[in-house]
């Protein structure tokens, strides 16, 4: 039977949803107005020191290119009904790998990035795997995989070099791979953009394409939804979880490598705290915190708005104090607002 | 019979440690048939259902799909040999949409290599035609599952296992949470998709739903079962006894009313003692007053 020949009357308890209500219930609508509103008060505020021309604009994109590569692999992880604490130690770990083959043993800096997203792999391998064999939340695997993996940074980096940073990368041989792949930048009309947001873009439109247009994104929707239910209809739930803590850490390597190339150093202390942002970033972009439910496009929207807000209050002359008040405010209200977003859109489809 | 059944078990047991929770158990079903099971709580259902699905391994006995003996690793396994399994709860997850819902763990793909994707439309379209079938009409494949009554979630389920193809569908309950229409409804489907060739086991508390659709009956019993009953051999006022245990009751009102009886009996062997005795004591009286 075709479905031409179903009945065209309909139901008639329901009303057909327009475009403007299917708008409605994207997760990332929230986020979006957030994005707008944060514009519009730094255009406002700032827009006459700078904000609004092309190199201020570059400057918040960048710092929230870093956070965006994060957020749209946590964003994954979390709508796969998991968390990853471990990511800002990840950042550090990776850095740190990355300088001490280079300048300790010598070996080309891509061969050491290579080996860094190696250990990347296996860190997201075993975080995944100790989440699903001892079945405690992932919560608690990667809060302690956030001080093993920062511990084991400071101490195997201060045995091998003596020291907690590495400095003057650029002098080491194979930097110029790494410059090319992750430290260039893009001019456009006299501000330079920096590669990071490419990478930010690129990531977040594979996350997003995984999510909405592949059997992989249908299994992760289902793993975080309800993980039995989705066991039962055949659905390998534990090797789609163990595949986003990799993601998750490959993603940490990737900001590691990337910011390692652009200041040249390594410091075993970079990316403290940047798990919870992420989150945030995550959060903030409509991604349901029990899983199930989200969108990449909505942590790229969350982490473009704590760009703005960062960059935008150097921008306004705000004491840079009070930006931490802010993010955690923004948190709280952008929860309540998805949260009343969601139970709109699904008793307007009721 | 001479058609091999599509499903059958033979003197099926199941150990938890030292709980028997099956007890040598046999049944089958066959094509174009809706098999009950029936059994009050506790009374092995769900363990014979999660040996059926491919969740348990039968500590004893012998399971043959379409004449051949199986042994299941995996509910996907049961899946692979065209047994597919409903649960109450467990059947749809509510914040994904219908079309999603529907393909979950089987989706459709198009394109090749790393541009292998999840082909969307084929899958919305599917669905709606799908349930169409069915005789329901759902509007919108894209809106989440969660906005679906229980009877049309329920429906969901059965019509995703018909179309990808089972053979027999194990219904774990499936009107249990259900109110009287929204039942109804799913029982509609039940005797469709017998009427599409399909053997469905029927679990269900309810004697009322089972005998509607019910060709055969089974029921089971602290892990054992009393035997399997045709429409004709069972009327709805036996099933109802041995489900809910009446026969218990019945005996218990029997006993209560020997009790009863027997003491009528007493009273009524005091009442004729009492009258013998009178009747000596009349006899015997006049005699002591003369002696006195």
């Amino acid at each position: 039977m075709a479905s031409s020949t179903l009945p065209k009357q309909g139901d008639e308890r329901v009303v057909q949803a327009g475009p403007l209500k299917r708008l409605l219930t994207r997760p990332e609508l929230g986020a979006l107005g957030g994005a707008i509103l944060v514009w519009l008060i730094f255009a406002f505020l700032a827009g006459n020191r700078g904000f609004l021309t092309l190199q201020g604009t570059a400057s918040y994109l960048e710092v929230s290119s870093y956070l965006g590569i994060l957020a749209a692999a946590i964003a994954l992880l979390m709508i796969g009904g998991e968390f990853d604490l471990s990511i800002g130690s990840m950042i550090g770990a990776a850095g740190a790998t990355i300088a001490v083959l280079g300048s300790v043993f010598g070996m080309p800096l891509w061969l050491a990035a290579l080996i860094a997203l190696f250990v990347a792999l296996l860190v997201g391998f075993i975080n995944g795997t100790m989440v699903i064999r001892t079945k405690l939340p992932s919560f608690i695997i990667t809060l302690g995989s956030l001080f093993i993996l920062r511990g084991l940074t400071i101490a195997l980096t201060r045995i091998f070099t003596g020291r907690t940073q590495i400095g003057s990368l650029d002098q080491l041989p194979g930097y110029d791979v790494l410059r090319l792949l992750f430290g260039g930048s893009i001019p456009i009309g006299g501000a330079s953009f920096p590669i990071s947001i490419v990478w930010w873009i690129a990531i977040t439109a594979l996350a997003t394409w995984v999510l909405m247009r592949t059997q992989f994104g249908n299994w992760i929707f289902s793993a975080g939804g309800n993980a039995d239910a989705a066991r039962n209809v055949g659905v390998p739930v534990d090797r789609v979880k163990i595949t986003l803590f990799m993601a998750t850490a490959t993603a940490a390597w990737l900001v590691a490598t990337i910011q390692l190339t652009v200041v040249k150093s390594a410091d075993t202390l970079r990316g403290t705290q940047q798990e919870f942002i992420a989150i945030i970033a995550a959060v903030i972009g409509g991604n349901l915190l029990t899983g199930g439910y989200g969108s990449a496009v909505g942590a790229a929207l969350g982490a473009l708005i704590f760009g703005m807000v960062r960059q935008g209050i150097v921008y306004a002359g705000i004491d840079a104090d009070w930006f931490q008040v802010f993010l955690g405010a923004m948190l709280i209200v952008a929860v309540l607002v998805n949260n009343f977003i969601r139970d709109r859109a699904e008793k307007a489809r009721r | 019979m001479a058609t091999t059944p599509l499903l059958e078990v033979r003197n099926i047991s199941k150990y938890f440690g030292s709980v028997i929770a099956l007890n040598d158990v046999s049944m089958t079903v066959n094509a174009s048939e809706v098999m009950c099971l029936l059994g009050d709580n506790g009374a092995g259902k769900s363990t014979l259902i999660k040996i059926l699905s491919g969740v348990h391994k039968p500590s004893q006995g012998e399971y043959l799909v379409e004449g051949k003996q199986v042994d299941f690793n995996s509910p996907r396994d049961a899946l692979d040999h065209g047994i597919a399994t409903v649960y109450q709860d467990l059947a749809m997850i509510p914040l994904m949409s219908i079309a999603r819902n529907f393909f979950l763990g089987s989706e459709p793909t198009k394109g090749w290599g790393p541009f292998r994707r999840f082909d969307i439309n084929f899958a919305s379209q599917t669905a709606r035609s799908e349930m169409a079938k069915m005789g329901i009409d759902i509007r919108d494949p894209s809106q989440p599952v969660g906005t679906l009554s229980g009877g049309e979630r329920q429906s969901v389920a059965i019509a995703r296992a018909v179309y990808f193809g089972a053979k027999v569908l194990i219904l774990d309950e499936p009107t249990a949470a259900l109110g009287v229409k929204q039942a109804g409804v799913v029982l509609r489907y039940v005797a469709q998709a017998r009427a599409r060739g399909l053997g469905v086991i029927f679990i269900t508390h309810n004697p009322h739903h089972a005998y509607a659709v019910g060709d055969r009956f089974t029921i089971l019993k602290r892990g054992r079962t009393f035997g399997t009953f045709t429409k004709d051999e069972l009327s709805r006022e036996e099933m109802v006894r041995m489900m809910s245990g009446a026969d218990e009751l019945d005996a218990l009102s029997h006993e209560l009313s020997e009790f009863a009886r027997r003491d009528a009996a007493a009273a009524q062997i005091d009442e004729q003692l009492a009258e013998s005795l009178e009747a000596a004591e009349s006899l015997f009286e006049p005699e002591s007053r003369r002696e006195g």
